[in-house]
């Protein structure tokens, strides 16, 4: 099985790569759209800026490679946000794949912080991710900007307000934690996409 | 749905690519492999894990940050490291080596841009600020070099300004807690939750369960750092979860 990782401009694709060798998998790093398309799963990871992000991968033209890919896709953190419509941070046009907006925190009370870092408790719904995986459940996250809730919200989480913790559709499946630094719920996560 | 956990983090000394006190393991074959130690650390239930660097050779630095890249390949909860930071190529080398945070201290005090050019270069969420602190005559004092030279700077001052400059995240230890086991600084800790708007780490005190509820509960702290309590086995990682989430903290429970 040949797995891909999107190759970009974005930080922390090498702890995705850290993860995948934990499940003895060799994943593929590239950003050739004709490796990306063969491969049977590709990962599409990312921290940093949406903008900047979205700005290399136009320049590289894989926006429309990754708008075109038929096998499962999984988006972590900033590759989920730039798969939704549009991104607050600096007011970026994404992929569009999830028909939602991606919105800033606005803490509400001097406790809470912004970016929000740690392990947070999500629900999950009986999609085939989180198969194995506990309805009440702790992943980490590391983020600025959430997605809210919507029709492809597969997991919830709340922080500030409610919002998205995963998300579903088609061939396209997103977390806006890292599972690859989830502990053995990340883990079960990851092989739950690989077995797809 | 409970928001963010408050967060448990051993800490490990490392010496020469390994850890320092530990001799509760010693029945393990892995007793001095902090790569090791850490993975059981993370089976326990850590949230997170802190490395310090206590070696000053070059050579020291080159295994450490082989050990970094072990830690990362190995264990799959985030890891902050330490020690003997001082530039921002230190940072870099121990980011490119899988490393999710570094944690600066004595620099940032000789050099306070640094925080600027960390938080601009990777984020302010890599970047935590370790402080050492003790209560002298006039106030709370700021002290370098593990808290052998004593500096002019008040605590809370130094605390507003590494947040204003983008710091993530506040380490405080009070040298006058650590190592004695009778609880966390929480009435300096409860001043710097209020003051500051970025997580407060507590260090220095931890000698028993009550008081991890206790500085979450009066401390206000956001994680709880300690190393010997758990270095030793005097509490087990799963035993405090479950204590914590009896006494109604936020904490993820242990898997």
């Amino acid at each position: 099985m040949e797995i891909a990782i999107v190759k970009y401009n974005a930080g922390n694709i090498y702890s995705v790569v850290n993860a995948l060798r934990r499940l003895e998998i060799e994943p593929l790093l590239t950003d050739n759209p004709d490796l990306l398309a063969q491969a049977d799963k590709v990962i599409f990871p990312g921290q940093g800026n949406a903008g900047e992000a979205m700005a290399y991968l136009r320049k590289h033209h894989l926006d429309q490679v990754i708008r075109e890919l038929r096998q499962p896709v999984l988006g972590i953190c900033v590759g989920q946000q730039l798969l939704c419509r549009h991104s607050e941070e600096g007011d970026t046009d994404c992929l569009g794949i999830f028909d939602v907006d991606v919105k800033r925190f606005h803490p509400k009370r001097h406790e809470d912080k912004v970016p929000a870092v740690g392990w947070q408790e999500i629900r999950t719904n009986d999609n085939v991710l989180f198969k194995h995986v506990p309805e009440h459940v702790y992943t980490y996250f590391v983020h600025s900007y959430y997605v809210p809730l919507c029709a492809s919200t597969i997991a919830e989480a709340d922080y500030i307000v409610p919002y998205s913790a995963c998300l579903h559709k088609d061939n396209y499946y997103t977390c806006q934690f890292h599972p690859e630094k989830s502990g053995k719920t990340g883990e079960q996560i990851l092989q739950n996409f690989l077995s797809l | 749905m409970k928001g963010i956990a408050k967060r448990i983090i051993p800490c490990l000394d490392v010496k020469n690519g390994e850890t320092v006190k530990g001799t509760h393991f010693v029945n393990l074959r892995s007793a001095g492999d902090p790569v090791g130690l850490g993975q059981l650390y993370s089976n326990a239930g850590a949230d997170e894990l802190v490395f310090l660097d206590i070696t000053a050779s070059v050579e020291g630095r080159k295994t450490f940050t082989e050990m970094v890249s072990r830690v990362a390949s190995t264990i799959n909860i985030p890891f902050t490291v330490g020690g003997g930071i001082n530039e921002l190529s230190d940072v870099d080398r121990l980011l490119n080596a899988g490393a999710d945070k570094i944690s600066i201290n004595s620099a940032a005090l000789l050099h306070p841009m640094l925080i600027d050019e960390i938080t601009h270069y990777y984020g302010s969420q890599v970047c935590v600020c370790a402080i050492d602190a003790r209560p002298d005559i006039d106030g709370w004092h700021c002290y370098l070099k593990g808290g052998r030279e004593r500096t002019e700077r008040n605590l809370f001052d130094w605390a507003k300004e590494v947040a204003d400059r983008g710091a993530g995240e506040i380490l405080f230890t009070s040298m006058e807690h650590d190592g004695v086991k009778h609880g966390f600084a929480n009435e300096a800790l409860a001043h710097l939750a209020d003051i500051v708007d970025i997580p407060i780490i507590a260090s220095g005190g931890a000698g028993k369960m009550e008081h991890f509820r206790d500085v979450f509960t009066l401390g206000k702290a956001d994680a709880a750092l300690a190393a010997s309590v758990f270095h030793f086995g005097e509490i087990k990682i799963p035993d405090l979860k479950q204590y914590l989430l009896q006494e109604g903290i936020n904490v993820r429970p242990t898997v």
